[in-house]
């Protein structure tokens, strides 16, 4: 049996899944019920400063985007940070982290931009006995117009000198969260760096308007009339994050630093997507927001199992193992050559590779009188959209060709060498051996 | 000249090669993993799900069916024998119409539930299939327990012993083990001589040692078998069957649904079963209908149910009796039987119609004749054996939710035992909760 604990900067869980900053773990009546079910560690719902804390609206505060059968694929949220004063946070945060010496427990911390807010809270949470803190600089709405929060998180400047002062003022390990509302997620990792973090975590939210209300012509959410932009997350934005995270992975200026995965992670394999990217572990909201503490049990089997039959004995034996294979597109093999299969025996004649192909592609399936659907090699040019709108799995498979076969579609026999676009003679800057990414 | 459905008598081969073939089939074929796929995508993951309530063995229904959405129906096979080791069986065999299928949410909402039983199948094959066995014990404790009655009951009693690293000694008055899941169940729920292969996966988990051919009353006694082990269960069924009081029940072509039933379950090849041209069965619940509608895919030309309430009534579910229906047997009700005529066999069966007034059930004193070559009695079966000194109730061993009985170091449960219908998966749960009692009483 495979051991899925993990030790993210020293701290040790019995699993890699940690819930992250939101409500689920806004309150500790929240984090008991999420520690009995089996989470391995918990980032505290966000804490302010010391005085009155946040309000929140009283309306709606989701938004939600629905796939087939009203699942859940997309949510979005205008909460701001705890509205629970800072004392009755830290008594619980306290009193959990005692009975759960086994689990993690960070407390995630947004105050103003200035040194002394951070000398002031930083004593405070240490003395609860928590494991380390994540600074939030990544909410979008509500903390961002008072200089909080991605308003800091936009300005690298403010991330590293943020993050130093951090260093400076506590013992606990420090994890920089960011936000993905910005043009190059590589900066602010940098920053984080520049200043000393132990670590960084991502996605925060993302900018968003789920939907219009046309009857009231506003935004919804929508609050007495009017709506605002919200933060998106859930499965929907998953190749967001995944993207920012092997971003940062495969950046030679942060290459190493440890990353908490999160965005959309909703089953123990989209966990072990992102722990292949290169996270050490991964945070998980609106997973737990849509069907309970409970799935944390499938995460734990499905991880572990996956773990076993790969023969993986601990999470470190796949952490960061698919960065090598991330690179940019100038470097993939313009020599490898593939063509679209379709198994007659999957096919269910549904049309929709035909529709695909026909309407807006290649031309390259065939369609008969009595519905068989063929690709045309000489044709297809193995854009895979054929294979992402069949509705059967693996019933349209991407068959690579050998070297020496000759392609129907150029006549031209399949060179055996790697090629890329560096050396290609229609590339204005081409040089004459190629050059490898990283 | 070869028999047909037309033939008189009781007769063997009234079908093809082919029409045997096709009739006792898969009733429910398993699912490919697309059909699995877009079945378990329709499960909501319901919070404290109904389903789980629903089910005797408390499977976790939501979890097992997530783990096949995220592709590890393995897991999910985990998931089930962790509540339930028969969960193979139990998937084929469960009335799930009337138990988890029935209050899933689903099913309230649109009257389409998820298809939580062929989930189960899906995943439990995919397990089984493998031929892995996905428990081990623990350290031996050196305690000894007898398990009388290798049934549903009987096997999951032991595994569950076995896996707490007591030793079991299993004892069965049949050749082989199984109970009705080996010699009751329609063929065409547990096709592939599925029963004995689950049986031999179950026992892959060592410890129980199975003992054919030794019955409690004919060589085993409960004094004995206290002496020598630290605990007893028993789990032996029903043995025994209801007699049908009418005139002539004594005639040729008159028997028991459960014998009938037996001998085809036991059989390479159905079309050396005999089975009358006119068949007719009496009773009203799960035996009736498997015999009926097995007399019918055997080639009988007429089936006949009599019961001797109404349909409502009627020990089998809506889902068995449409199934009776649409292979073609008929079901009459209030009706019963007060006279089989023939001489020497039986050549028709009198009835005489029912009406229910406040004094009950009582004749109305109007009649009629039913031909029959063949007539099956499935009104109920009874304990067999009373085990000596043990005190009953209403006909079975009386037992406490743990499954104790009235004498010291003995459990009972399934169908012999009071509680809980008599179902396959019952006699699971009822098995397996003794076996944690008996665990507890034995280390506490
Ligand atoms: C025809 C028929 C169809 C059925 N169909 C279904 C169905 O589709 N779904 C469902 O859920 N349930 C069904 N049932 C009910 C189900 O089979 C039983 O509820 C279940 O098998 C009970 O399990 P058990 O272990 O208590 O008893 P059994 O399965 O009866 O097993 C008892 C075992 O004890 C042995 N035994 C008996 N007496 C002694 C003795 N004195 N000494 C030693 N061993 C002894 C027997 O040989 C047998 O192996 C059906 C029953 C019948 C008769
Ligand atoms: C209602 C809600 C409130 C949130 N509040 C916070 C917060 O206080 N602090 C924080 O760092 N992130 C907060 N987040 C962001 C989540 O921690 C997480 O980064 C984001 O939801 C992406 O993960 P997911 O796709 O698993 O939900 C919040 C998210 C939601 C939905
Ligand atoms: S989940 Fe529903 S019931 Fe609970 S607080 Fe929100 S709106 Fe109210």
């Amino acid at each position: 049996m495979a051991d899925i604990s993990a030790n993210f900067l020293g701290i040790k869980s019995p699993n890699p899944f940690w819930l992250a900053s939101a409500p689920p773990t806004d309150k500790e009546y929240n984090v008991r019920r999420a520690f009995e079910a089996g989470w391995g560690g918990v980032v505290w719902k966000t804490l302010g400063s010391e005085g009155p804390p946040v309000v929140n609206v009283n309306g709606p505060r989701y938004g939600a985007i629905y796939g087939a059968d009203r699942r859940l694929l997309g949510l979005n949220n205008i909460e701001l940070i705890t509205d629970r004063p800072l004392q009755t946070n830290l008594r619980e945060i306290k009193a959990v982290k005692r009975d759960y010496p086994d689990r993690a427990m960070i407390v995630s911390l947004m105050v103003p931009c200035e040194e002394a807010a951070w000398k002031a809270i930083l004593p405070v949470v240490e003395e609860t006995g928590a494991d380390g803190i994540e600074l939030n600089f990544g909410c979008p709405h509500g903390m961002a117009e008072r200089g909080m929060g991605s308003a800091v998180g936009q300005v690298p400047e403010y991330i590293e000198m943020v993050a130093r002062w951090c260093k400076q003022n506590t013992r606990m390990p420090v994890i920089v969260k960011l936000t993905p509302n910005i043009t190059d997620i590589r900066r602010p990792a940098e920053a984080a760096k520049r200043g000393g973090a132990d670590a960084v975590s991502l996605i925060n939210t993302i900018n968003s308007i789920t939907s219009v209300n046309l009857d009231a012509m506003s935004p919804e959410p929508m609050i007495d009339g009017k709506g605002t932009h919200g933060g998106y997350c859930g499965p929907a934005v998953k190749p967001i994050a995944m993207n920012m995270v092997a971003e940062i992975a495969r950046n030679p200026e942060t290459a190493g630093l440890p990353i908490s995965g999160i965005g959309g992670v909703t089953t123990w394999r989209d966990a072990a997507e992102f722990m292949a990217l290169g996270c050490g572990n991964v945070q998980v909201c609106t997973a737990v927001m849509t069907y309970g503490f409970k799935i944390v049990q499938e995460m734990c089997s499905g991880l572990s199992a996956w773990m076993d039959e790969k023969g993986h004995s601990s999470v470190d034996d796949f952490v960061g193992k698919a960065v090598p294979n991330v690179t940019d597109w100038q470097y993939l093999n313009l020599n490898y050559i593939a063509k679209a299969k379709i198994d007659q025996d999957a096919c269910i004649s549904c049309g929709r590779c035909y529709a695909a192909c026909e309407d807006t592609s290649h031309q390259a399936i065939s369609m008969s009188e009595d519905r068989v659907f063929e690709v045309m090699d000489d044709e297809c040019v193995a854009c895979n959209l054929c294979v992402d709108v069949c509705p059967i799995e693996d019933c349209i498979t991407m068959e690579p060709m050998q070297p020496g076969q000759i392609d129907p579609r150029t006549g031209e026999k399949v060179p055996s060498e790697y090629a890329n676009w560096t050396t290609h003679p229609n590339n204005p800057s081409a040089v004459s051996e190629p050059t490898f990414g990283g | 000249m070869p028999n047909s459905q037309m033939t008189p008598g009781i007769q063997s081969g009234r079908l093809s090669a082919e029409a045997y073939q096709e009739n006792f089939s898969d009733l429910h074929p398993p699912y490919e993993p697309h059909e699995a796929a877009v079945a378990a995508d329709r499960c909501y993951f319901c919070y404290d799900a109904p389903c789980t309530t629903a089910c005797p063995t408390d499977i976790d229904i939501p979890m097992f069916i997530r783990q096949i959405q995220t592709g590890t129906p393995e897991e999910a096979a985990k998931t089930i024998f962790s509540q339930n080791i028969l969960g193979g069986m139990c998937a084929r065999v469960c009335p799930t119409e009337t138990l988890c299928e029935e209050v899933c949410v689903r099913e309230v909402a649109e009257g389409k539930p998820v298809e939580i039983g062929r989930l189960q199948r899906y995943a439990t094959d995919k397990l089984m299939n493998s031929g892995k066995h996905p428990f081990s014990r623990a350290d031996v404790t050196g305690k000894k327990v007898a398990v009388i009655g290798a049934g549903p009951a009987g096997l999951s009693c032991a595994h569950r012993l076995s896996m707490y690293g007591h030793d079991v000694d299993l004892f069965d008055a049949r050749s082989k083990a199984g109970g009705l899941n080996e010699f009751g169940i329609a063929t065409y729920k547990s096709v592939d001589g599925f029963a004995a292969r689950e049986v031999d996966w179950l026992l892959q988990i060592g410890g129980i040692s199975l003992k054919t051919g030794k019955s409690l009353g004919n060589g085993l006694s409960i004094d004995q078998l206290t002496t020598a082990y630290d605990a007893v269960f028993l789990g032996i069924g029903l043995a025994g069957v209801n007699a049908l009081r009418a005139e002539g029940v004594d005639k040729d072509g008159v028997s028991d649904a459960v014998d009938f039933i037996s001998t085809l379950r036991q059989a390479e090849d159905m079309s050396t079963i005999p089975v009358g041209r006119n068949v007719v069965v009496i009773g009203g619940g799960m035996t009736a209908v498997d015999a009926a509608v097995q007399s019918k895919l055997l080639g009988s030309e007429n089936v006949t149910i009599a019961y001797r309430r109404g349909r409502d009534q009627m020990g089998a579910s809506g889902f068995e009796q449409d199934l009776a229906a649409s292979a073609g047997v008929r079901i009459l009700e209030n009706a019963q039987p007060v006279k089989v005529h023939g001489n020497g066999a039986v050549q028709e069966v009198e009835f005489e119609y029912t009406e229910t007034t406040s004094d009950g059930l009582r004749g109305t004193g109007e009649t009629f004749r039913l031909p029959a070559d063949q007539l099956l009695k499935a009104i109920g079966q009874t304990l067999g054996e009373t085990p000596e000194g043990i005190i009953l109730e209403g006909g079975k061993i009386a037992v406490s939710d743990a499954g104790r009985t009235s004498v010291n170091n003995v459990w009972a449960g399934g169908d012999c035992a009071t509680g809980g219908d008599d179902l396959t998966v019952t006699a699971v749960a009822e098995g397996r909760d003794a076996a944690e009692d008996i665990h507890q009483s034995l280390m506490g």
